[in-house]
């Protein structure tokens, strides 16, 4: 090996501190994964609270829990799974080099993004109308289930908050990429930020598979 | 050509641009090694100053120079402070910045930006912190405990817990980019099992960064929002517990020790090896044994719920796995005694802080087994014997560690030596100051003196004053250092490459290296610590 072929200083995309762009590519998924994992372990604090206080209070979470919009909440299940399609799709125009369908895919996948979004601001107003947001001014239909029903949506607020949050993160993201793609920098060559803000938001998706279940389909085989 | 004759290299990483900008903005994972060395070793005198106030107030059983409530504060910031700004950080983002892309033949980290990026989170939560220290502090102690911490506590906790919060990404992020770093930017032939055991330890410390931090993260978080918005998670009278808080908070926290000590004897495997002209005995144990503890260190956290209503049989589980982890740790501490064993042992003041690591390390890691027996755990909780035992981890363990490091490795960093004497002699007042600070609080502490009280009976004056006076002692031999190593930057003599004569990749560039470490790429054909052919030979 020849250390010299090192020093080729334009291929473009390529930082000087790697040898070749497999290897950057390599360095920058695992790189991902490993935020990732983080991400799991970070999410993974929260549905410990979840099952402790499920686990308590199985009754007020399940009443609470009848309280969400089912719909709105299944729509938005559709609408992610489908963002995730996009995302897949844009990924695989990326790597054909097609860059206007990478494109056309990326903006998908943000106004799918845009939707989810809108959607839940929609969930949260109806909450903030009905007093379900913790805090003084709490208020539960059920006067038994009060105190712990409380628990249960401030899980909820934090949850979807964060969640949401990520979303938001991914919608800033995507509009690197598109911009990215838009410039030229994302070549058949040179894809691999596609392919980790893909990784990325796949994650987001799979976080919402898991609370959807937990926040709004608890108790619910019972009826 | 023989690397004597090169005392210093015209071109390397400190002449390299030299304003402010080429600083700041560097990419250079040496540059930003010295940067957090500036931070970190800024951090710890704030911290080393609040535990002056704390031995000064126990000079005396009544209590006279502080308020209880100062007191309070005190003992919570020297803990926030030594644990999230200095013991945390100290080795992994110093040494480890500085030496991880050059023992394995890389030019610099895999995300240099982040590296950088990482740097500046570190500050950001660190200035959260001091804010929440200089606008009246906080009392919770470092474990901000619930529900005081989010029911009755009038001070600083929002502030401190964001301090937290966000120099915890600083940890996570720079364990990512060791992970990465070390799978993927290998140079030729450095396999896994021919890399330092420095490298084994600091990547076993960033898996528990990068799989510990995150519920830390989300714990202080959530003692942040249960404070604004009376969540209820953690407070009994809304149906919430108290002890769900600690279980979350030591997930992480416990672990967090092993992040503390692990790198420490990392390094410490490199200057046995050094400074005793021998591999270290048994390379895959010790290699395997820094893993097994970053796996078993996750699954004692609940030893420190032993009087927190633990179940009988969770307590018994954590007790056995808490002992446990003494066996890699002894595996680590008869290895390191066994290449020693007719070893050529050198008396270099890296190895005098060898030597303290180990000996203070057996006395901290001997009474951690106290600590793990149920039984006896009950009697010694919440007393000094407890501060004795993690202080001598710690300051004993850790801080040995990072100091033998910084010295063993000065030399490169900086293309200087220093002044040999001095720094031996220094070695010496840090080892006496510290068993003096420390081993008395053994004693107190098994006679029943509590923590955190800044007034106690007369009874047990004699040993505390004998405390405040190791203290005092030991402060002396943290202050000199920073004399006579900064003094050597500018009156140093030229260290050239090798001063030690020691082998590893680093011994192979120039003091200080170039930006990118190496002139060419190295080629690895030999195997760690191969102290049996010269060290010029190991220049490809």
């Amino acid at each position: 090996m020849l250390p010299e072929a090192a020093h080729h200083p334009h291929v473009p995309g390529l930082a000087h501190h790697f040898d070749n762009l497999e290897q950057q590519a390599e360095a920058t998924t695992l790189g991902m994964w490993v935020f990732l994992v983080t991400e799991v372990l970070f999410f993974g604090g929260l549905f410990l609270v979840y099952t402790v206080y499920r686990t308590w209070y199985p009754e007020a979470f399940a009443a609470a829990s009848h309280s969400l919009d089912i719909t709105l909440g299944t729509i938005n299940t559709a609408v992610l799974i489908t963002s995730s399609l996009t995302m897949a799709l844009a990924v695989h125009a990326a790597q054909l080099g097609q860059r206007k369908l990478l494109m056309l895919f990326l903006v998908a996948t943000m106004a799918l993004g845009l939707v989810f979004l809108g959607i839940k601001s929609v969930e949260y107003y109806q909450k903030f109308v009905e007093h379900h947001v913790p805090g003084p001014s709490f208020h539960f239909e059920e006067p038994q289930y009060a105190v712990h029903a409380q628990i249960f949506f401030s899980l909820y607020f934090l949850m979807t908050g964060l969640h949401a949050l990520h979303m938001i993160i991914g919608f800033g993201i995507m509009t690197f990429m598109l911009w990215w793609a838009w410039r030229g920098t994302i070549t058949a060559e040179y894809y691999s930020p596609i392919e980790i803000a893909g990784l990325y938001w796949h994650f987001v998706d799979i976080v919402w598979i898991f609370l959807f279940p937990l926040l709004y389909l608890l108790g619910r085989h019972a009826h | 050509m023989p690397s004597s004759t090169v005392l210093i290299p015209p071109h390397h990483y400190l002449n390299d641009g030299y304003g402010i900008k080429s600083w700041l903005l560097t990419r250079d994972h040496k540059r930003i090694a010295l940067l957090y060395l500036a931070s970190v070793t800024f951090f710890f005198f704030v911290g080393g100053a609040m535990a002056v106030l704390i031995r000064l107030d126990l000079a005396t059983p009544a209590g006279d120079l502080v308020t209880d409530e100062t007191y309070n504060k005190l003992f919570t910031m020297h803990g926030v402070m030594m644990v999230f700004f200095f013991l945390i950080p100290a080795i992994p983002s110093v040494l480890g910045n500085f030496l991880v892309p050059i023992m394995i033949g890389a030019k610099d980290l895999a995300f240099p930006k982040l590296n950088l990026f990482s740097w500046y989170i570190f500050v950001t939560g660190g200035l959260f912190t001091l804010y929440a220290l200089i606008t009246g502090g906080v009392d919770t102690g470092w474990t901000f405990y619930t529900p005081f911490s989010t029911v009755s506590s009038t001070t600083n906790v929002i502030p401190t817990a964001l301090g937290i919060f966000i120099t915890g990404f600083s940890s996570i992020l720079t364990g990512l980019n060791f992970i990465v770093t070390i799978h993927r930017m290998r140079a030729p032939g450095m396999t896994w099992f021919r890399m330092p055991l420095f490298l084994w330890s600091t990547y076993a410390t960033s898996l528990i960064n990068v799989l510990g931090t995150p519920v830390i993260a989300i714990t202080v978080l959530l003692v942040a929002f249960e404070r604004v918005f009376h969540f209820g998670f953690f407070d009994p009278r809304l149906g919430g517990d108290p002890v769900l808080f600690q279980h979350m908070f030591w997930f992480y926290s416990h672990p967090a020790v092993y992040i503390m000590v692990l790198p420490a004897m990392g390094v410490i495997s490199e200057l046995v090896a050094a400074g005793c002209r021998k591999p270290v005995f048994g390379y895959p144990f010790v290699a395997f044994a820094s893993l097994a503890i970053a796996v078993l260190g996750f699954l004692v956290w609940g030893h420190h719920m032993f009087v927190a209503g633990e179940s009988v049989y969770s307590a018994m589980i954590f007790s056995i796995l808490s002992f446990l982890v003494a066996i890699p740790s002894a595996v680590k501490v008869f290895n390191w005694t066994a290449t020693m064993y007719k070893g050529a042992v050198s008396w270099d003041t890296a190895m005098l802080y060898a030597y303290g690591f180990i000996g203070l390390f057996t006395i901290g890691g001997l009474t951690g087994l106290f600590l793990a027996a149920i039984g006896l755990d009950v009697h010694v909780t919440d007393t000094y014997f407890i501060i004795a035992h993690f202080h001598y981890i710690m300051v004993g363990g850790t801080i040995m560690g990072y100091l033998g490091g910084l010295h063993y490795w000065w030399p490169k960093i900086s293309g200087r030596l220093y002044n040999e004497a001095l720094a031996k002699l220094s070695a010496g007042i840090i080892f006496i100051g510290f068993n003096l600070t420390f081993f008395p609080q053994f004693v107190v502490g098994y006679l029943g003196m509590p923590r955190r009280y800044h007034a106690y009976p007369p009874d047990f004056q004699v040993l505390n004053v004998l405390s405040s006076a190791g203290a005092s002692i030991l402060g002396v031999g943290y202050l000199l250092p920073m004399f006579y190593l900064m003094w050597s930057l500018r009156y140093g003599r030229l260290a050239g490459s090798n001063p030690w004569g020691a082998v590893g990749l680093e011994w192979t560039t120039t003091s200080p290296p170039p930006t990118e470490n190496f002139t060419q790429t190295p080629i690895v054909t030999w195997e760690a610590y191969d102290y049996r052919a010269p060290a010029e030979g190991h220049v490809a």
